[in-house]
């Protein structure tokens, strides 16, 4: 196909720098050696941090996996050469910020020795998520600049991508890696693309590249034409030179027309992009089996006496790459890595090339001045008419200055790809990018505050809930308990005044009166002793008061009787109050047993009586004989009338047999212990000859006896149980 | 007088529709608390922390919007806080009332010194957000993801080892500072300082 044919687009805005790159492309790309020390991040790319796989001392290969994915969007890390890890520690990144970071240091040995590795031989007999797999593996990211992790761009539907298209437009000033890299491996990179078209199943494959590399584009077309058939669906496609024609949304523009929606993503029109570099490594990677360990590098600048591209391992310092191309530091005012639009100043020489650095510029203060004091805005719209994202720069920068967030983010500054070209227009030499890029950081703050926010003041509701439903719980506790100690209160009334009823009094009540009684009495007791002395007085001295104390004296007397008498009925009626409170319940066995020991207690002191009475020959004995036998037949009866309730009272409680039975053999099995218990005293007194033997022979009888006791009566109700 | 007469019934049937629809409207559409309470909350930050004296954010927002409670009172949403809440009222922005605190450099999450904990459980009663994970007898510790940087666990403890450090986000929290809100116009006398100084320096050499 003719790429006259071609209908190419335009995108608004852009500006046309100076290139500065001839002095790059004078020698072809030379591999940068080994340095003593590589120095890698364990996270290069955008995504999820990688983790650490390998302990410090350990000896690597090269492409030996040095650090693990964690997730899908992230990518691992190879040893770019052997070495030994000497150090995984915060070194300085390769980062705007200048910030450090967890690096693995590896000190090389020299000897690059491989770890086994093996190509897929026949890729389009293998499944595509194999050779996704294998992308993945080998720690594949953008190699223009972003660093976004290449399997996931790799695994978009192919069912919804009809064009992949590759980023060589490499629109930068300074850089001419992807330039290089396609004049001297034009075939590599083909075989790159036809993999990813393969894996995509896209249609339509369109490089995209700048015509200002008339030698990469030669390379390519033969590379595409002379050395394949014509079923291939590929084109490299010429485009005008035009800063930043190189940008994802716009080279998209160029080559389809088409526009990605804002927030969207290439996918979302049918289209997958990729770096001219990344295709290289995807070949690398399906081929021949090798991760991303190196990368080309363009070293350049006017500091720099040998500006060329280099073959670079990953992690090689700065440092080395100005050495092997004799750049003088002394004249170095500015360290860029990335170009000089959208790189970043590199403050520490110790920094090391990562999977994302195109192009180290080693700047002289004229090539790259410092930044000149900004000044105020003159409304010129100059950087309006460059935007190429068709935003309003200059509403940005007043919001952004007065932190307007709302309003910028309104003006769509997410949208912003920070190409650079507004400050580059820009006459008042006003750093516009800086404050985009401050602002979209403030936003993306502030919202992750909100979130923040938002969680804290849930949490704090959930809280403030939860305690209030504790509390209330609470509450309904203490008054559930309070209402139940108020109906038990009630109840126990209710049951007195019940229980009282039948005995006409209440219990409580003449044992008050008799205590008052009786305070009573020992008071007017003590007024009657005064009232004695007082009249011995009287009559003593003589005093015709004699009479009258006399008086006193015997109504005292009489007082006291009268309340003798009242206490003595108070008492009466207590016993009788008692016993009928007794009377309710007389055939309990707890009642019935109280009786039967108290007969029994009678019938001993009667006995006692008898046998004193006999001792002292007393005429009372025929008496006390008499006595003795009533009380005999008083226990007798008690003990049967005992008998019987105590019966009745197994009979309704073996309606129960499994806890009696239960009950009972505790009671064998206790009896059985202190059977053991005794036997083993006794033997240790027998032993040692103690005069206790005897008795602990008696106890150990009856423990014994107890415990055939115990056995018989298990068996009994055993019995009656089975029965 | 009919034209009076109508005019007038005309107007009273009129008044009636439309006060039946005012009356319907009231009802259907009422508007439950007070709106401005929930944008003030919004603004907010939900620290929850009491420094305004307010036992939280919405208490404090309720003050404002119906107490008419002054705005300066939020030293953990600082200067930000204060104007968004003035530019929702339509009130003048005031510096924060430095007798509630000062407004924190940065972020800032408590952090226990766990072989120091004894395990009282008073910081975690104190905490508004339930960021604080144990149990009596056993060693506290800060969920530090849902911190909110109050203070308020740092009285209750009785040993003192709670620690407020700043949040130290990393990479992932690094931005972009704003360029220097200086302009060439600002410092013309300074820069032409700096340039009679290095002429003269010139000439020395």
């Amino acid at each position: 196909m003719n790429m006259t044919h071609f209908q190419l687009h335009d995108f608004v805005g852009g500006i046309h720098p100076p290139e500065n790159k001839k002095q790059s492309t004078q020698n072809p790309i030379k591999f940068a050696g080994i340095p003593e020390k590589l120095v890698l991040p364990i996270t290069q790319h955008i995504g999820a941090q990688s983790i650490c796989s390998v302990n410090l001392g350990d000896t690597v290969l090269k492409g030996q996996l040095i650090a693990q994915a964690q997730g899908f969007v992230s990518a691992n890390l190879h040893a770019p050469t052997s070495g030994t890890i000497s150090a995984i520690e915060d070194r300085t990144l390769a980062h705007p910020s200048g910030m450090s970071g967890l690096c693995i240091e590896i000190t090389t040995d020299g000897q690059d020795q491989w770890i086994e590795h093996q190509g897929i031989s026949n890729y389009l007999e293998q499944p595509k998520s194999e050779l996704v797999a294998c992308i993945q593996a080998s720690g594949i990211t953008g190699l223009g600049g972003a660093g976004f992790p290449t399997h996931v761009k790799t695994s978009a539907d192919p069912d919804k991508i009809d064009t992949l298209i590759i980023n060589a437009a490499e629109c930068e000033p300074y850089i001419t890696a992807d330039d290089m890299l396609m004049q001297e491996r034009a075939e590599e990179v083909v075989q790159g693309i036809e993999i990813l078209q393969h894996i995509l199943n896209a249609d339509t494959v369109l490089i995209g590249i700048e015509d200002n590399k008339p030698n990469a584009i030669a390379a390519l077309n033969h590379a595409l034409k002379v050395s394949r058939d014509d079923t291939h669906n590929i084109h490299a496609i010429e485009i005008p030179t035009k800063y930043p024609s190189g940008g994802e949304k716009q080279l998209i523009q160029i080559l389809t027309g088409k526009e990605v929606p804002v927030g969207g993503i290439p996918a979302d029109v049918g289209i997958v992009c990729q770096n001219v570099g990344t295709a290289h490594a995807i070949y690398n990677a399906i081929a021949k089996g090798e991760p991303l360990i190196s990368r080309i590098t363009t070293v350049t600048g006017n500091a720099c006496a040998q500006p060329q591209n280099f073959e670079v391992l990953i992690g090689t310092p700065v440092e080395h790459l100005l050495n092997i191309s004799n750049s003088d530091l002394e004249k170095t005012t500015r360290l860029v890595m990335g170009g000089p639009m959208m790189g970043f100043t590199v403050e520490q020489i110790a920094t090391p090339i990562i999977k994302a650095s195109n192009c180290i510029i080693a700047a002289t203060n004229e090539e790259l001045p410092d930044p000149a004091m900004e000044q105020a805005c003159i409304r010129c719209g100059m950087c309006t008419q460059a935007c190429p994202a068709q935003l309003l720069p200059q509403q940005l920068y007043w919001f952004a200055k007065s932190s307007n967030l709302e309003q910028a983010e309104q003006h769509n500054i997410a949208d912003c790809i920070e190409c650079g070209a507004c400050s580059f227009v820009c006459p008042s030499n006003i750093p516009l990018v800086q404050y985009y890029r401050h602002s979209k950081g403030e936003i993306k703050q502030a919202n992750a505050d909100k979130i923040k926010s938002d969680r804290a003041k849930e949490r704090f509701e959930t809280r403030v809930a939860r305690q209030e439903r504790e509390q209330a719980e609470k509450e309904a506790k203490r008054k559930a308990r309070s209402e139940a100690a108020a109906k038990k209160q009630a109840e126990k009334k209710a049951a007195e005044a019940a229980g009282t009823a039948p005995s006409k009094a209440a219990p409580t009540e003449p044992a008050v009166d008799l205590e008052a009684l009786q305070k009573k009495l020992a008071a007017t007791k003590t007024a009657i002793e005064k009232a004695k002395e007082k009249l011995a007085a009287a009559e003593a001295q003589g005093s015709d008061k004699v009479e009258l104390f006399k008086g006193a004296l015997e109504k005292a007397q009489g007082k006291m009787k009268d309340i003798a008498k009242t206490i003595a009925q108070a008492k009466k009626a207590e016993k009788a109050a008692a016993s009928n409170s007794d009377k309710g319940d007389p055939n309990s066995p707890e009642r019935l047993k109280n009786k039967l020991e108290l007969a029994q207690a009678r019938l001993e002191t009667a006995q006692k009586r008898l046998e004193d009475a006999k001792a002292e020959n007393s005429d009372k004995l025929d008496a006390f004989q008499t006595a003795l036998e009533k009380q005999t037949e008083r226990v007798l009866e008690a003990q049967t009338a005992f008998d019987k309730a105590a019966s009745t009272d197994t009979s309704t409680t073996s309606t129960n047999p499994s806890a009696d039975l239960e009950a009972l053999e505790k009671k064998v099995l206790g009896s059985q212990t202190r059977v053991d218990k005794a036997q083993e005293r006794l033997n240790m007194a027998k032993e040692q000859g103690l005069d206790t033997a005897d008795a602990l022979e008696l106890g150990l009888n009856k423990q014994k006896q107890k415990l055939s006791d115990a056995k018989q009566a298990l068996n009994d109700a055993k019995e009656v149980s089975t029965k | 007088m009919t034209e009076l007469l109508i005019a007038i019934s005309a107007l009273v049937v009129l008044s009636l529709i439309f006060g039946a629809i005012l009356g319907f409207a009231s009802i259907r559409f009422k508007v439950e608390g007070n709106p401005v309470v929930d944008q003030l909350d919004a603004l907010l930050p939900q620290t929850q922390c009491g420094q305004c004296s307010y036992p939280g954010c919405r208490p404090y927002a309720q003050a404002i919007a119906e107490g008419g409670e002054s705005i300066n009172k939020c030293p953990p949403g600082g200067e930000g806080t204060i104007a968004a809440i003035a530019d929702l009222l339509g009130v003048e922005p005031e510096p924060l009332d430095a007798e509630h605190g000062a407004e924190k450099e940065s972020a800032m999450v408590a952090v226990i010194r766990e072989d120091e904990c004894i395990g009282c459980t008073k910081c975690i009663q104190a905490c508004p957000v339930d960021a604080i994970l144990g149990a009596a007898k056993q060693m506290h510790t800060v969920i530090e993801s849902e911190c909110t940087g109050c203070d308020l666990c740092l009285d209750p403890c009785p040993v003192d080892c709670i620690d407020m450090l700043p949040i130290d986000g990393g990479l992932g929290a690094w931005h972009w500072d704003k360029p220097q809100d200086l302009i060439a116009t600002d410092n013309q006398g300074q820069l032409v300082a700096n340039d009679s100084q290095s002429s003269k320096e010139g000439q020395a050499a």
